[in-house]
């Protein structure tokens, strides 16, 4: 063997990874309780009992959040958005994990945490300021404990462990509850993350949508071994989930929330889920994956699957579903008003809030401003 | 390979020729491979010379940076892509920390000829962390050489030359212009560093580089209706700055103005005014004025116009400079 062709080999040969991540069906690691025919199964390690009246609530709530951000991407096409992150195919994951928390706790969100913010009860006409352009955030965080949406990739997982161990100190048991995505898991503020809630037994919960993709780069492309797995390597527990089955992740959520408020530290649970659009509305997935991928995933719709359920135990009548899609239709339309008669800010909005307390370069440089846009005819800049 | 290009098409076939020429040029980055980059650049370039060259990453700033570090350790000349100007402060520290001071540390035995390709500016209705121009904090740093292209032509060759350069080379992309087209003609011509007369003229010098290059072009252009002559000159190049151009220019016109994106607080506009002022005092008719960003973060898209130099704005610093 040449050495060039030895460093091949070593190159492409893959380290043994015990269990593939194949998509179909459940493997063995992965905790499921409503299989993708509807079936109840049970799970000995996350037992969950629920009410047909939950059960109802989380098919409403699966139903509005795909109905907004279905919404949120058909504004983005008629050009009321910049842009938007959709989740389609995550709406299970963010419900279960959403619903999973108490008043008290924390959410710090990526910028696809729709689902999420939803379960807060944050109005979801906030979370789109930022996808329009009028606003970098534009919402209270305190006010429902769901923080500012993060662009830069990791840097809020930091900020929940920062806040975990707040919480701490203060003697509290409230817990902490931290998105991020696959891609993410490779940035060094998510691993500081890591260290920091594990020597600190910080009340946190690292939630890892993975959908199995970073823009165009699959899973693989950010670690050879299941994503769960990395918790044990920071001495806390990692728990895989399917992401598409609601009852699992809420189970899960609410035993990872409980382990860590009770003073046990942080837990990471890896949702395993799809995204079944596109990254956002700028990028292009025909270029990088292949469509049979997609189909193979449709088939465990998170929605389609707890209606499968529903229906087959006689949970919901007719009248119900109708019900629902009464309140979609309504949510539909609020959501499309609500858009097209949001406005575009005043340009002095570039000096608000810069800091809190008066600064002299800002406001000799708004006072400029002013009188500069007052020079332009009828004091109307441009 | 004379001929109309967008800027886009003129960085892609430079990458293209330096993989060709030589085989140490590696290109690393976020989804640039068979997505070809979020804004193409890197093109078509993993399919012709496979993914050993043309290297997809793991999304990790800090990550990329070191290792192309590493990689030029070893021997190899990496040219790294950074998705957007925002997501570069992760690798800052690699940046400014290990890859501008090693050449120095290792008394010179150690060369770092690595190229690290940033789109950067406003004017693109993006969302936050992407429309920054973070320009001064790189070229605030020694050891580390700052470059942006205005046009197709100085777009192929600046990036071939930043590439075949043996110091670390931060090459800012002008993300709005990545669609403009021009003439790139087959030979260099200028080097890296030189600044260049774009439109000439008698009765004030507007300086600029990357984005704002057009905006100024267009203020000379309205500027000449109104019988002025005003001299556009195309920094090119952030770190070094050929001062021998700007002062041979503004001791001509005895007028001064700086344009860029960035906030005026701190910038590139401040040390050329400190330098012109020092040098040319005597020639001056006015002070050098400054047209940029305000000191506040990037706003939201919808008032980035706000923000951001247009032709407005430079004809009224051009106004208040004559009028001294
Ligand atoms: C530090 C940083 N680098 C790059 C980007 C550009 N970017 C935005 S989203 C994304 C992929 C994120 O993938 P993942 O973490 O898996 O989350 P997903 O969007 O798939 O839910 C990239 C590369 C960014 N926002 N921040």
């Amino acid at each position: 063997m040449t050495v060039k062709s030895t460093a091949r080999a070593r190159k492409k040969a893959a380290p043994s990874v015990p269990d593939k991540q194949a998509g179909s069906g459940a493997a063995p690691e992965l905790v499921q309780l409503l299989t993708p025919e509807g079936e109840r199964v049970e799970h000995p390690d996350f037992p969950l009992t629920t009410t047909p009246e939950e059960l109802r609530g989380l098919y409403r709530d699966l139903v509005l959040v795909r109905r907004f951000d279905a919404e949120a991407t058909s504004l983005q096409r008629q050009g009321e958005l910049g842009l938007w992150a959709s989740l389609l195919g995550q709406e299970a994951a963010q419900v279960g994990s959403g619903r999973a928390m108490r008043p008290g706790d924390y959410a710090f969100p990526t910028y696809r945490e729709h689902g999420v913010a939803w379960c807060r009860d944050v109005d979801p006409l906030n979370l789109l300021g930022m996808f329009r352009g009028v606003n970098h955030g534009g919402w209270d965080p305190n006010e429902k404990n769901f923080h500012l949406y993060t662009i830069v990739i990791g840097a809020q997982t930091l900020h929940a462990t920062g806040y975990a161990m707040g919480i701490t100190k203060d003697g509290a048991d409230d817990a902490v509850i931290a998105y991020f995505g696959d891609g993410a898991s490779s940035q060094g503020d998510v691993n500081e993350a890591f260290t920091f809630a594990s020597v600190y037994n910080s009340p946190v919960v690292f939630f890892c949508q993975n959908n199995q993709w970073a823009i165009s780069e699959p899973t693989t492309m950010q670690t050879r071994v299941p994503l769960y797995r990395r918790a044990s390597g920071f001495g806390f527990p990692g728990v895989r989930v399917d992401g598409n089955d609601v009852l699992a992740c809420l189970a899960v959520t609410r035993w990872a929330l409980d382990h860590a408020r009770s003073g046990q530290g942080p837990v990471l649970v890896e949702a395993f889920t799809y995204r079944m659009g596109a990254h956002t509305t700028s990028d292009d997935p025909t270029r990088y994956r292949l469509s049979e991928e997609t189909e193979a995933w449709k088939a465990k719709d998170p929605i389609l699957r707890l209606k499968a359920y529903l229906d087959k135990e006689g949970l919901a009548d007719e009248a119900f579903f109708a019900e629902v899609e009464a309140e979609s239709e309504k949510l539909g339309l609020r959501v499309r008003e609500g858009v097209r008669s949001m406005p575009d800010p005043d340009p002095t909005l570039i000096f608000d809030h810069v800091y809190s307390e008066p600064h002299t370069l800002v406001d000799e440089e708004r006072a400029e401003f002013v009188e500069y846009a007052a020079s332009f005819e009828g004091g109307e800049h441009h | 390979m004379t001929g109309q290009l967008s800027i886009a098409k003129a960085l892609n076939e430079a990458l293209r020729k330096s993989l060709e020429s030589d085989p140490k040029t590696v290109l690393m980055g976020e989804d640039i491979g068979k997505l070809g980059g979020v804004f193409r650049i890197t093109d078509g370039l993993q399919k012709d010379f496979g993914d050993d060259r043309v290297i997809d990453t793991p999304l990790a700033e800090a990550g990329i940076m070191g290792t192309a570090i590493g990689l030029a350790l070893r021997g190899y000349r990496p040219v790294v892509e950074i998705q957007f100007d925002g997501f570069v402060y992760p690798a800052f520290d690699q940046i400014v920390c290990q890859l501008a001071k090693m050449h120095a540390r290792a008394l010179g035995h150690v060369k770092l000829p690595i190229t690290v390709r940033i789109p950067y500016g406003g004017g693109i209705g993006a969302v936050e962390h992407h429309s920054e121009s973070h320009e001064s904090y790189f070229a605030h740093t020694a050891g580390l050489r700052v470059v942006t292209p205005s046009n197709a032509h100085d777009a192929h060759w600046m990036l071939r030359q930043s590439i075949e350069s043996d110091d670390p080379v931060i090459f800012l992309e002008p993300k709005r212009r990545y669609w403009d087209k021009g003439e790139v003609g087959d030979d260099p011509m200028i080097p890296l560093h030189s600044a260049k007369v774009v439109r000439p003229g008698t009765d004030a010098t507007l300086i600029a580089y990357g984005p704002m290059v057009k905006v100024c072009q267009e203020a000379a252009a309205a500027a000449e209706e109104d019988g002025r002559r005003l001299e556009v000159v195309d920094l090119r190049s952030l770190s070094p700055i050929d001062f021998a151009t700007l002062e041979e220019s503004v001791k001509r016109t005895g007028r001064g103005i700086v344009v860029h994106e960035a906030p005026v607080f701190m910038g590139i506009g401040a040390e050329l005014a400190a330098r012109l002022t020092e040098k040319c005092f005597f020639h001056l008719e006015a002070p050098i004025l400054r047209v940029g960003g305000y000191f506040a973060p990037y706003p939201p898209s919808r008032v980035e116009e706000t923000f951001l130099p247009d032709l407005d704005r430079v004809l009224d610093a051009v106004d208040r400079a004559l009028a001294f």
